[in-house]
């Protein structure tokens, strides 16, 4: 497994184009910052908890992927607890701590808000192959292919700085320079492998030159990126999430539109 | 331009440069200058020269990547079939020495599939040459194959395929055997020779190995370091006439070997320094747990005044026994103990030893001399294991002084490590390792890709270091380093790493 081929198991939402599933993100995500609140985060997340079991995705990718969320989400929502508004009963206070039911109330929602932005990213891309959503990026958003193509090519790169850091790191202990502070052999260690890293890229900049890259004829494209069927499925679904939630929090009067 | 050729053949290019000539921006001398040269569609050239004769200049400026006005001076003219080269893209066609720089997309087939794209090339069409480039060059693996999961030479081959996927008329290969052990050297060999037969194209080689591509080409053209063409004529004849004077400026000449010092005060074996028992040696893959054994059962002893050479193919665990010893890796099972001469009071471990203890016990050479530097200039490279031994300034400058002369680096002491050519590299690498005159060297591949000079002076010096009482390791394929320089072999077998 590597940075550009993931391992990818074939599912319904794997085989949907990755700008439907970035459209998907994009627009749950936007939706959950407009308001702070317990229910619209809740039923987001239940609704894409459902969307889940046709990811592909088994339980130990799963866990791992959404690994750093688990750990982030009750952090974010727990110094919302401590530090955050104050509102309502008091019902523990130290020093500068203060937790009242307010505040408690935010820490939850904040949680969950975080954990609702966050899966649908993360579980949706993690059944994405960057090159399909390179294609993606140059041909249904037309963004430019430089831009697109260099950044895939940059994204090779990954794999062989990984050697290369171990390299270095082993250069270094045997020059005897390796003794130093771990900060400052790491500082100095980052330094040279980000001029290791321009030098790899200049080299391949010239190899993608030979090729005709960044010429100026107008370029095709081999794999046809297709919107179609499923792409619309996709989105409709990931709409009908962010209507629900918006729905569901205004009938139970908690949306607090947090532009107002 | 190419949809009727179905066979893959195309008319082959011409070049015609005209008192031509580059200068690299910044760079007083110009790398290529009062070049006349005519080659004509379909002939197939290699073209030698000296380091520094200007050969990978003329490569780019031929395949129309050597840039504009802001990367340096151009004079005279220089014409791919009439038109200045960055103006016909895709009629040259370009590879480098280094697979891992060339491969910009991670499955063979879309890997391939790039250049056509870029040039415009309908879908069908480019499926179409896809299947043929891969398998032009034999690489006979589905088009999803990752291509980061290859060998050397199939790596090489791919960066082949890619190129001739835009079906080039002008296939200019500059030292794409560089990288490669020898049998990936006549995979490429033999795939250029089928390709370029097949295709009708013209063919220029940049190679230091000429025995490798004699019999493959039938023009040789010398570039002469002061400018413009020093010889140029059939094999036979150039070789012939130029042979010695080519030899002397570090082509590989059949029949000229490389001059190597003599060795008059042979020594006999010392006392062991470093005793490996049953050893098992591997790496920890990133973000894993279990070490990946490369080679095990391991039986070697490291003693002063000998030479060791650590042969085997690729993938039996050389690099990583070699990294082992040198107290780099950690190993992974069975022992290795540094003796009382070589700990010298530490513990006979000896990955457990401090950076500085390291210097002047186990000095290790990087196969990517890269690597290995850490300085701004020649000197200040040379310098920093004498200043972590906190040696005087002025031993310092002498033991710098030294090195710089026997390796003839003196007139670089000032230039960045990472601006010297190939040989210079590993010159300095190895200048760098001996300004701490380490007890035990430990050098990973030093002759790869080196020219004929700069293999003599390799050699020659770790037979001096031999004999001077060290202990010299290499790992490598190179069969004459083996023959000429070692006392001993330790052959790894072919045995591949399983999880421990």
């Amino acid at each position: 497994m590597t940075a550009l081929m993931p391992e990818i198991r074939d599912s319904a939402v794997a085989r949907v184009n990755p700008i439907a599933k970035l459209a998907v993100a994009v627009v749950i995500s936007l939706t959950l910052l407009l308001s702070i609140d317990v229910v619209s985060a809740s039923v987001a997340l239940v609704l894409v908890g459902i969307l889940l079991f046709w990811s592909g995705l088994d339980a130990r990718q799963f866990w791992l992927r959404t690994s750093p969320l688990w750990l982030a989400a009750p952090f974010a929502g727990l110094t919302t607890v401590l530090y955050g508004e104050d509102s309502g009963a008091l019902l523990f206070e130290w020093g500068l701590v203060s937790v009242t039911e307010g505040s408690l109330g935010l820490g939850v929602s904040i949680t969950l808000r975080v954990l609702a932005i966050g899966l649908p990213s993360i579980v949706l891309f993690a059944t994405t192959d960057p090159t399909d959503l390179a294609d993606g990026l140059g041909q249904i958003l037309k963004l430019p292919s430089r831009f697109v193509l260099g950044g895939l090519a940059g994204m090779r790169m990954i794999g062989l700085f990984i050697d290369d850091w171990r390299a270095l790191g082993q250069a270094r202990r045997a020059r005897g320079v390796g003794d130093a502070h771990v900060l400052i052999r790491l500082g100095t260690q980052a330094f040279a492998l980000l001029v290791l890293a321009i030098r790899r890229g200049s080299k391949l900049a010239t190899a993608m030159e030979a090729k005709g890259f960044g010429s100026d004829i107008p370029r095709t494209w081999a794999r046809p990126s297709t919107f179609g069927g499923p792409e619309i499925v996709l989105i409709s679904i990931g709409l009908v999430i962010a209507a629900a939630a918006v729905t569901a929090a205004v009938l139970a009067g908690t949306w607090n539109f947090i532009l107002d | 331009m190419t949809d009727r050729l179905g066979s893959g053949s195309v008319p082959g290019a011409s070049i015609r440069a005209r008192d031509w000539g580059w200068r690299h921006a910044g760079r007083g001398k110009p790398a290529v200058s009062a070049l006349d040269l005519d080659i004509e569609p379909g002939e197939r050239v290699l073209l030698l020269g000296a380091s520094g004769a200007g050969k990978s200049t003329l490569m780019q400026a031929m395949a129309g990547v050597l840039g504009g006005d802001e990367e340096g001076d151009e004079s005279g003219t220089l014409l791919l079939d009439g038109r200045r080269p960055a103006d016909a893209r895709g009629r040259a066609g370009l590879v480098l020495q280094d697979p891992d720089s060339q491969i910009v997309l991670a499955r063979i087939g879309d890997d391939v599939a790039f250049a056509p794209e870029n040039l415009g090339v309908p879908r069908e069409e480019i499926w179409r040459r896809v299947r043929w480039a891969l398998s032009a060059v034999g690489l006979d693996l589905p088009l999803h194959h990752s291509s980061s999961d290859l060998s050397g030479g199939q790596k090489q081959r791919l960066a082949l395929a890619s190129v001739l996927a835009m079906q080039p008329g002008l296939l200019l290969l500059d030292e794409p055997t560089a990288n490669l052990d020898p049998d990936g050297v006549r995979e490429i060999r033999d795939t250029v020779d089928r390709v370029v037969a097949n295709t009708g194209a013209t063919l220029v080689v940049v190679e230091h190995r000429v025995a490798v591509w004699r019999d493959i080409v039938d023009r040789v053209v010398v570039l002469d370091p002061s400018g413009g063409v020093l010889a140029d004529g059939s094999p036979h004849a150039v070789l012939e006439r130029e042979g010695p004077r080519l030899a002397a400026a570090g082509v590989w000449v059949p029949g000229i070997p490389p001059r190597v010092a003599d060795r008059p005060h042979r020594r006999a074996t010392g006392a062991d320094l470093l005793v490996a028992s049953d050893l098992a040696v591997g790496r920890t893959p990133f973000a894993s747990k279990q070490p990946f054994v490369a080679a095990s059962a391991i039986d070697v002893t490291l003693a002063e005044g000998t030479g060791l050479a650590l042969t085997g193919p690729n993938g039996a665990g050389k690099s990583t026994l070699a990294l082992t010893l040198a107290g780099l890796l950690e190993p992974v099972d069975g022992s290795l103990r540094a003796t009382r001469p070589l700990a010298r009071g530490l513990s006979g471990s000896p990955f457990r030893w401090k950076s500085r203890d390291l210097l002047t016990r186990l000095g290790t050479v990087f196969q990517d001399p890269e690597h290995q530097f850490l300085a701004a200039t020649v000197r200040r490279e040379l310098a920093i294991g004498p200043h972590a031994l906190k040696l005087p300034q002025r031993d310092v400058d002498a033991r710098v002084d030294e090195l710089l002369q026997r390796l003839r680096l003196d007139h670089l002491a000032d230039a960045n490590p990472f601006t010297l050519s190939g040989g210079e590299k590993r010159r300095l690498s190895v200048a760098t390792v001996l300004a701490a005159r380490p007890q035990v060297l430990l050098l990973d591949e030093p002759t790869f890709g080196q020219d004929a000079v700069t293999w003599g002076e390799l050699v020659s010096l770790l037979g001096e270091l031999v004999d001077e009482g060290r202990s010299v390791v290499t790992v490598t394929h190179d069969r004459a380093l083996v023959t000429t320089f070692a006392d001993r072999e330790l052959a790894l077998g072919t045995t591949s790493g399983v999880p421990a």
